[in-house]
């Protein structure tokens, strides 16, 4: 992976498969603390605690086409390499939640990259499902909920031409960051 | 800068077209693989290529969606093409480049772009 938003992309998709409702991403980032916090949160099926011991083990996935599921340590690694932290909490039948921090004055921190497509694919892609992204960068503030576009759109689905370019030229506007597209 | 306020009217036109189109009446869909191996290859500038030109040239009939891991990562990223009546076409070692012409090719006009088929690549 070349950027971070394409480790939340890939986790985050974990999320869908888990039948959530709900997904919360939040990127926030404090440059006096050299910090930036990742987490992704949903109301899925959630994990036993086995399941969760075993999940960060790229040898280990819940799917049957083949043994490897490297999603969740991939992103694992790459904030430890940071000198950061992992973590995830999880319930069966309420949901789970990966967090992990990166240190961005290490060498080895990945950029947190293009958010924007991140955002964009998942939710038209998945347009029964909500999601909150909230992205922080020491003071400034962007947050992006679709249950606020929903209201306004009722059936319209997001991934209707004319909404999803919308949404994509929405998001690339509002966004507190530079990134190349 | 784009407000929410401008959806209000976008609404409107969305319904407008929205008569014509049906997710499950599409006769074209395009399927990306988004899984680990996929992403990692550079599969999300594809899918939003694929997005962006379907909304371009205002295709009613075509649907893009993605999918899990295809099963040939090393030919990641790779997208499906699925057409009524047709053999499913794969592309792979795809790239946002490739995408303007396989929609004007194959998905306007029906003709398969060969040399970006998995059927063309080598090993």
């Amino acid at each position: 992976m070349q950027e971070l938003s394409l480790n939340i992309l890939d986790v985050a998709q974990n999320s869908v498969r888990a039948g959530a409702t709900l997904i919360e991403i939040s990127t926030l980032e404090s440059t006096a603390d050299h910090r930036l916090t990742v987490t992704i949160a949903d109301n899925g099926c959630g994990m036993t605690e086995q399941q969760v011991q075993q999940v960060t083990d790229p040898f280990f996935t819940s799917r049957t086409t083949r043994k490897v599921g490297l999603g969740v340590p991939l992103f694992k690694m790459m904030s430890e390499l940071t000198g950061g932290s992992f973590q995830i909490t999880s319930q069966v039948g309420q949901g789970t939640t990966v967090q992990a921090v990166f240190c961005t004055d290490s060498i080895d921190c990945l950029p947190l990259g293009n958010m924007t497509d991140t955002i964009f694919s998942l939710v038209t892609m998945n347009c029964t499902i909500d999601f909150v992204y909230r992205d922080r960068l020491d003071e400034r503030e962007f947050v992006f909920d679709t249950r606020e576009i929903r209201e306004i759109l009722g059936e319209v689905p997001f991934n209707t031409p004319e909404i999803a370019t919308f949404l994509r030229e929405y998001l690339q506007e509002n966004s507190i960051r530079i990134h190349d597209n | 800068m784009k407000t929410l306020e401008e959806l209000k009217a976008l609404k409107a036109k969305a319904l407008q077209n929205m008569g014509i189109r049906d997710d499950q009446a599409a006769t074209t869909r395009i399927v990306v693989g988004m899984a680990t191996c996929g992403i990692a290859a550079g599969a999300r500038p594809v899918l939003t290529a694929f997005t962006e030109e379907v909304a371009k040239r205002q295709l009613q009939d075509v649907a893009v969606s993605q999918t899990g891991c295809i099963g040939i990562c090393q030919y990641e990223p790779v997208v499906e093409v699925f057409r009524t009546g047709e053999e499913k076409v794969t592309y792979v070692k795809m790239t946002a480049d490739k995408v303007a012409r396989i929609v004007a090719e194959h998905i306007v006009n029906g003709n398969v772009v060969t040399e970006y088929t998995i059927g063309a690549c080598t090993k």
